[in-house]
């Protein structure tokens, strides 16, 4: 016998928080206490496959425990973030105490009562499949749907960045691959974060890998999965922070084409367990349970896969047939949790499943029963088969040699049921596996830190600093890491992520036009900052506001933009530490709400935190990443962010502040993306760009250098508020911003247009004699406080990262 | 008139098939998408087609040499097919990985059973995703190759195709190099934007030898190529649409060999 009974029956709560620790299951006391009062009344010890399938079902990763919690927020100033700047100044300068008295609120369920509630609340016709499978889905046109989502693969990357970051794609995709009766993944987006990449070695904590290692081996393990599965890695994003040292972020998104008669799955008792794809081994046993573990000195490699993109890629070209023959009727992915997690969930649809262990193909001999259950083995996906189908699929997919196995068959007993050699070594009702997760309780603490005043000597030459800020390296160009990536493959690609003249523009977004026969396309874009540091509500706020400004830029529509949001969060043990995820959650709320744009999916990845050797806990920068997908008409109508044509006005759109971090205004905000959003579907703009990283200074050099063509640009017509130097003007970040080059033949119907929108000609495109292309920025005085050569600008934004 | 069947033969690995797919139905052919298997197996028959062509990707994951693995099953696997196929002087295309397979089986330059010369890795070591310009290398009357001058009908001295390679490095032995161009084999150069060949990076990409792109085998009907055709069929393809329009050369390149006349 090869299963255990493991004696949680007469265990007390010590004994039981052992029995989790050395099984590494990561299950809080309560839960075991749950689990005890389960087995007890069964009147028997659990099995090891048991306990093992409980762990995964309950972990952090599959369940999201701590976002659906039961909250109680201690929220001193819930505003309304209509209600202006001045008023929450004010109410910055209150006490301490007096914040701690303010109003409390009361969550049933965090994501529930915020994310999802906006997404119902905006309730888009659009939206096909939200937060229920394995991606959003949403209306692509008449025939099609799109399937969107986004994964972290954080703990993996960082003790093994190649097979952490290809796994990390090779999962994502699979979740595409598994989404309704699967869709055909179309493209990549991979935002990643790392530590400062010149730290000294002599500083690097034990089994902490340096930075520049983790980046170079994040990108090619991307770059290998996507490139060698030709999917294209068109969208992303790197930020370089001291916060990401022990813990850097892998952030992996794919998007699928599917047909909108294909986005439900259903199964029946007596339905086929059918597993496709890779064999079975040893690799990434605990991934899920893991992940929510602290990062330290000692943590097994073992836990972290391998890929293999070709075993993906072929199953992947004959499920697409196969679901359209339909000789499957449901599917997911083997991710975290493997077999447990994938069959676990769909015996759901029938109520209840018996599966046969021994029927699993195997890498290699010697595993427990367990440990097959559990592995996170790659490339494996579950279908669901009716009897008089088996046949033909096992056919089809063994003309493209894919390996099919039969594992069991779904029932409607209820419960779950599994089988080694004929001995039963698992039984349990499914209501207790999905359902009899106790809910966690937390109380939540807001109060706003104060912005730390910067360390770096201020700079007040503005050329220099305009320079030195082009070539920091979270501004500095992406090229040598996008060049690396087929960002062409399948033929798709109509807006680049390098744009411009010479190709190596930064373009705000990507666009697909995903079917040979319509212009209808898909834009494709990200939103992540570091503001999480000082106020997690301005940094979720102006994620989100920044995702949608590179939709709106590009030419994408606002009212069929879809949001996913991905939070990465670090210890969640404090009031205050869960007072700052509340208030996030509260500003994708309110965002989201004030925009009209949907949440479809989302994910999080909490405990990014690592144990120093004196115990220290050092966690990353609270982090949400916001990606934002539009559906546009006619991809012949977008535009690109360089320069285009000497003569031409400049326009920028919406208020330039004083403040950091910068606060969005959604209502302003909207009107100026409505506004750029029909002028840009009208033909007037040549070129438009957001305001984003290093302000109007940056924005109006990347426009410059991609374009080829210099600009004259009077600060003076700048709409500003609360703004003393000119240093403030170029520089500062506020959010709702767009930089917008005008067809000079379209300009007065532009002005006629803007009526009620704050737009000011701020400049012109200058000449185009060779050599002489210069940026320059006239100050308060008319004085020319930034002139600089295109050359300067180009040069000191792409040696940084070369 | 009939349409020309152009087959899009695919193995694991494979991944650019459906835009070559659509980049033949485009250009006028008829075009399916096949798995090696099915002809292996005999159910499908290399000779039922005009055109086979042997697209972009990884095939079988490309860990040992570029295209080798797919090079052999051609070789030892469908060698009574293939050879019936070619000596009938129908046409065979390979792009990127495609165009790797055909040099590893020895079908490229020479038609011959050995391997002449070899696809290696990039100058740069690395993957590149970048468009290139290409010239068009014609041939004077005294070379007899006159299928080459077909391919070039309607496209101008210079274009511009999308490259997205690895192992892209055209490299042979001086005399092969030399014979390939004494017999007028070369079909496009990697150049600058006014049309001067060009060996400088990243014009030329990988580092080719004679800045070799594309080429052909004496005959002319074997036609292998680095940059992606497939990828340039609409005029939205082209990396600066928003700024000047431009003809799909890549479009116009696979017309001409779907109608060679």
């Amino acid at each position: 016998m090869k299963t255990k009974q493991i004696d949680i029956m007469s265990a007390d709560k010590n004994k039981l928080h052992e029995i989790s620790a050395k099984n590494m299951l990561s299950l809080t006391t309560g839960e075991l206490c749950e689990i005890q009062k389960y087995f007890k009344k069964k009147g028997r010890n659990p099995t090891d496959v048991e306990l093992e399938t409980i762990a995964q079902t309950w972990s952090e990763h599959c369940k999201h425990k701590t976002l659906t919690a039961e909250i109680k927020h201690k929220a001193p100033h819930l505003l309304s973030v209509s209600k202006g700047d001045n008023l929450k100044i004010k109410q910055d300068n209150r006490s301490n105490e007096q914040k701690v008295r303010g109003k409390i609120k009361n969550y049933n369920n965090l994501l529930k009562d915020t994310i999802f509630k906006a997404t119902k609340k905006i309730n888009k016709k659009w939206c096909l499949s939200v937060f229920k499978d394995n991606a959003g889905v949403i209306e692509f046109d008449k025939k099609y749907a799109v399937a969107f989502k986004v994964e972290t693969h954080n703990h993996p990357s960082a003790i093994e960045p190649y097979g952490g970051a290809e796994t990390g794609v090779g999962g994502v995709v699979r979740d595409i691959l598994g989404v309704g009766l699967g869709a055909k993944p179309i493209m990549n987006t991979d935002v990643f974060c790392f530590g400062d990449l010149d730290i000294s070695y002599k500083k690097l904590h034990e089994n902490v890998l340096h930075p520049k290692r983790i980046y170079k081996r994040v990108v090619e393990g991307v770059r290998d999965y996507g490139n060698r599965m030709g999917i294209p890695t068109a969208n992303g994003a790197i930020i370089f922070d001291e916060g990401y040292l022990f813990n850097p972020l892998v952030f992996c998104g794919t998007v699928g084409i599917i047909p909108k008669n294909k986005v439900n799955k259903k199964i029946h008792a007596g339905d086929l367990i059918v597993s496709i794809g890779g064999r079975t081994g040893r690799d990434g046993i605990h991934g899920a349970t893991f992940s929510s573990a602290s990062l330290d000195k000692d943590v097994p490699a073992g836990v972290v896969q391998i890929g293999n993109p070709i075993e993906e890629k072929r199953f992947a070209d004959v499920l697409v047939k196969a679901r359209d023959k339909e000789l499957y009727n449901a599917i997911t992915d083997c991710g975290a949790g493997g077999y447990s997690s994938a069959i676990g969930e769909l015996a759901l649809f029938s109520g209840g499943a018996e599966v046969h262990l021994d029927k699993v193909p195997l890498k290699y001999d010697g595993l427990l029963p367990w440990e097959i259950w559990l592995s996170e083995s790659q490339e494996r996906m579950v279908i669901a088969v009716k009897k008089n189908k088996i046949a033909e699929l096992k056919s089809l997919f063994e003309s493209e040699d894919v390996q099919v196995s039969v594992l069991g068959n779904f029932t409607d007993s209820g419960d779950l049921k599994v089988y080694y050699k004929n001995t039963l070594v698992c039984e349990m009702d499914l209501d207790f596996l999905h359902d009899g997760l106790p809910k966690s309780k937390r109380t939540a603490v807001w109060s706003e830190k104060k912005p730390m005043p910067s360390k770096e000597k201020k700079e007040t030459d503005l050329n220099k600093k305009l320079i030195k800020l082009l070539s920091s390296p979270n501004i500095a160009s992406k090229e040598s890491v996008i060049r690396q990536y087929d960002f062409e493959v399948q033929g798709q690609t109509v807006i680049k992520p390098l744009v411009g003249v010479a190709n190596d523009g930064p373009s705000d977004a990507v666009v697909l036009k995903p079917l040979p026969d319509s212009y209808r396309g898909i834009v494709v874009s990200n939103g992540i900052n570091l503001y999480g540091k000082h106020n997690t509500y301005d940094m979720a706020a102006s994620a989100i506001d920044e995702a949608l400004r590179n939709i709106i830029a590009v030419g994408g529509v606002l009212d069929r933009t879809a949001l996913l949001d991905n939070f990465c969060w670090g210890e969640l043990t404090g009031e205050k530490q869960f007072g700052e995820l509340v208030r996030a959650c509260e500003a994708c709320y309110a965002l989201s709400v004030k925009f009209g744009t949907p949440f479809i999916s989302g994910k999080d990845s909490l405990n990014n935190k690592y144990q120093k050797k004196n115990g220290e806990i050092v966690s990353i920068p609270p982090t949400l990443l916001i990606s934002a997908l539009s559906i546009i008409e006619d991809i012949r109508k977008c535009v690109t962010m360089d320069f285009k044509k000497p003569n031409n006005p400049i326009y920028l759109l919406g208020i330039t502040k004083d403040e950091y971090p910068p606060k969005v205004d959604p209502v302003l905000s909207k009107k100026v993306m409505l506004f750029l959003q029909t002028a840009i579907q009208k033909g007037f703009v040549a070129a438009s760009h957001d305001c984003s990283d290093g302000g109007l200074g940056v924005a109006l050099s990347e426009m410059c250098f991609s374009g080829g063509f210099g600009a004259v640009i009077d600060l003076k017509n700048v709409a500003a508020k609360n703004i003393l130097t000119e240093d403030s003007l170029i520089f500062s970040e506020s959010n709702g911003r767009f930089v917008v080059e005008v067809k000079k033949e379209f300009e007065n119907d532009f002005v006629t247009l803007a009526k009620n929108v704050c737009a000011n000609k701020i400049g012109s495109v200058s000449g185009s004699s060779r050599g002489s292309e210069r940026l320059i920025i006239k100050g308060l005085s008319g004085a020319h406080i930034i002139d600089c050569s295109l050359y300067e600008l180009k040069y000191a934004w792409q040696k940084t990262l070369s | 008139m009939k349409k020309k069947k152009a087959l899009i033969l695919k193995t694991a690995g494979t991944n650019n098939d459906s835009e070559t797919a659509i980049a033949f139905t485009l250009a006028g052919a008829s075009s399916e998408i096949a798995h090696i298997n099915e002809f292996i197996s005999g159910r499908k028959n290399l000779l039922d087609y005009d055109i086979l062509v042997i697209p972009g990707g990884f095939s079988y994951g490309d860990y040992i040499s570029a295209g080798k693995i797919f090079a052999n099953k051609l070789r030892y696997k469908l060698n009574a097919q293939f050879d019936k196929f070619l000596s009938e002087r129908r046409i065979v295309l390979g792009i990127c990985n495609g165009f790797q397979v055909l040099v590893k089986m020895g079908l490229l330059p020479f038609d011959e059973d050995k391997q002449a010369a070899t696809l290696m890795h990039n100058d740069s070591e690395k993957f590149e995703c970048r468009w290139v310009h290409l010239k068009t290398i014609k041939n004077d009357a005294s070379l007899k190759l006159k299928m080459k001058n077909f391919l070039f009908k309607n496209l101008p001295d210079v274009i511009q195709l999308p490259v997205a390679h690895g192992e892209g490095k055209f490299f042979a032995d001086n005399d092969v190099v030399n014979k390939i161009k004494n017999s007028g084999q070369i079909l496009f150069k990697y150049c600058t934007p006014d049309g001067n060949e060009t060996a400088k990076y990243p014009l030329n990409p990988n580092g080719s030898v004679e800045n070799i792109a594309a080429l052909t085998n004496p005959s002319g009907n074997i036609i292998g190529i680095m940059p992606h055709p497939e990828r340039f069929v609409i005029g939205e393809h082209h990396p600066l649409w928003t700024r000047k329009r431009t003809e799909p050369w890549g479009l116009v390149f696979i017309r001409n060999i779907v109608d060679p006349t």
